[in-house]
């Protein structure tokens, strides 16, 4: 007993630095049963660490793990997870600086396109879990008078995700999600994210798409599209309205939550 | 022996932890399963279909929500924007029981998804019971505290783990959620009795029992080393020790959790049904 007491307590601090290096030696003062150094028992921590956070970078970034192949995911997330643990224990929002991650790696340099991939990866995941809204009727669009439409707030609905890449990235990721799917194109892609239920659904973009959905965030609909326009001249609107109103992605103003809740 | 059914309101009767592959068979027919245990961290999102499926869910069964995330045991104070999650979720959902684990998992900022181990001293247990009595506090709702699988033990410790619990439910008011499966898996791994453990149990306070399967390793020393991995059946063992736990404790709630390698549903069904065959041979049983 007297043993016992005198035992120095292991902080967690020190817990947590053997448990994320392999190469420190199992803290002083961890047994087994039996009083013996606990060894290979403390693996189990390392162990669990390591491999649910991997399993969760698979998860949350399958056609990286797909374009990677597996035993090189497996490797990139041994070093991600140590330099980048989660920061919150809501496991829906890790892998948030993988795409930075990605692109900061020199042996995936050749690999361009992998870093907007996954950052059109974690859209779809945001887009998952992002707040209902309800979404504008199509036939309330119809009825109003073009000037009355232009001066409109119509704004995204939060499921509503927007990723811009020199890459053709909707290709890729269509390529590696759907087996029928066309090889992909060169070409730089915009992508939306659109939840018309529950399921978010990417789909490329027409050029000055992105900029008109951005803008819609802060400006009245005419706005918007004055604002694409003076990027792509020839920017269509009714087509990139119908493709956001067969997505449920416009809401009034007013059916919006409140935009600080979705950070 | 108290007929009092600590800070749950589960019904004694099986509940199974939910998984979205389910929903489908869940809704049309929940053979044995009578209710349904969430993990909260995975209902804390803004909306979409985890949020909808939650809202059903919750209008034909009871829902426990079982935290993973809130670290209890950490050094640190308790993450306040946690708290605040935790207070939005149990507000909404009102669910019949809330619990937490024996364990830390968060140090420095960084969550390390894995239920970590603690020393059983008098700073962990003031710490423990600070941490529970703000949580409580905050959330207006009294909580069960789960028993850990351990896979080491430290030299520091200078309580038994059931005493240790025992005396948090006292001093917080908190009641106690029994893992048999644990309780089996620290035994093997820590070689002490099982039912020893039952025994010195506070089963008075026991608002709810889990069972789950695990894997089998072994340590340096050739010894078996049981992992909690929630990835099988429940062993007829780990049946064997919910057959001792209930005829000392009468009948609870008991949970089957299956979180890794998840089945049909039919398979983790008759693993409810096997549950509710064990209550059911119990003289006090409500029905």
């Amino acid at each position: 007993m007297s043993e016992q007491m005198t035992a120095a307590p292991i902080t967690q601090a020190a817990f947590t630095q053997a448990m994320l290096d392999a190469r420190q030696p199992v803290p002083e003062g961890l047994l087994d049963g039996q009083g013996h150094p606990a060894g290979r028992r403390f693996s189990v921590y390392r162990n669990n660490v390591a491999v649910s956070l991997t399993e969760a970078l698979h998860e949350g970034f399958p056609v990286i793990a797909k374009l990677l192949g597996k035993a090189n995911m497996d490797g990139l997330a041994g070093i991600y997870l140590r330099a980048h643990p989660p920061k919150s224990p809501l496991m829906m929002h890790y892998g948030e600086d993988f795409p930075d991650f990605l692109a900061g790696m020199e042996q995936l340099a050749h690999l361009g396109y992998l870093a907007d991939v996954a950052r059109l990866e974690l859209a779809i995941r945001r887009s998952y879990h992002a707040a209902d809204a309800t979404a504008i009727d199509p036939d309330w669009l119809g009825a109003q008078a073009p000037e009355t439409l232009m001066m409109a707030r119509l704004i995204p609905a939060p499921a509503v995700q927007v990723v811009r890449s020199p890459w053709p990235i909707f290709d890729i990721w269509r390529f590696n999600t759907d087996d029928d799917a066309p090889q992909p194109q060169a070409q730089g892609q915009d992508v939306v994210v659109l939840r018309p239920e529950f399921d978010p659904q990417p789909a490329p973009l027409d050029p000055g798409a992105a900029t008109f959905v951005d803008s819609l965030h802060h400006a009245p609909l005419g706005a918007a599209a004055e604002q694409a326009a003076t990027e792509v001249p020839d920017f269509d609107l009714g087509q990139t309205l119908a493709l956001l109103l067969g997505g449920h992605a416009l809401c009034h103003l007013t059916h919006a939550p409140n935009e600080q809740d979705l950070t | 022996m108290t007929t009092q059914q600590a800070a749950s309101h589960l019904p004694a009767r099986p509940g199974v932890g939910y998984k979205p592959q389910h929903y489908a068979a869940i809704m049309e027919d929940a053979g044995s399963v009578d209710w349904l245990e969430i993990h909260a961290e995975n209902y804390m999102g803004d909306g979409g279909r985890p949020l909808a499926q939650l809202r059903h869910l919750s209008e034909k069964f009871p829902i426990s929500v079982h935290g993973v995330g809130l670290s209890i045991g950490g050094e640190a104070p308790l993450d306040p924007d946690h708290l605040a999650r935790l207070k939005h979720l149990l507000g909404w959902l009102k669910p019949a029981s809330f619990s937490e684990h024996l364990a830390w998992s968060t140090h420095d900022s960084h969550f390390f998804n894995d239920l970590l181990p603690l020393p059983y001293t008098g700073a962990t247990l003031q710490r423990i019971c600070d941490h529970i009595d703000q949580l409580q506090a905050v959330t207006g709702t009294q909580m069960l505290l789960e028993n850990p699988s351990s896979y080491l033990a430290f030299a520091e410790s200078t309580w038994a783990e059931p005493d240790f619990l025992a005396e948090v439910a006292r001093r917080t008011g908190c009641g106690l959620l029994l893992d048999v499966n644990n309780v089996f898996v620290s035994a093997t791994n820590l070689g002490f009795s099982p039912q020893g453990y039952i025994d010195a149990f506070a089963l008075e306070q026991v608002g709810e029992i889990h069972l789950g399967g695990h894997d089998e390793d072994t340590d340096d020393h050739g010894k078996p080393l049981l992992i909690d991995s929630h990835g099988a059946e429940v062993v007829d063992p780990v049946w064997a020790l919910l057959d001792y736990t209930l005829d000392r404790a009468g009948p609870k709630p008991v949970l089957v959790e299956w979180d890794t390698d998840v089945p049909d549903w039919p398979v983790l069904e008759s693993e409810a049904a096997r549950a509710a065959t064990a209550l059911a041979r119990l003289p006090m049983a409500a029905q």
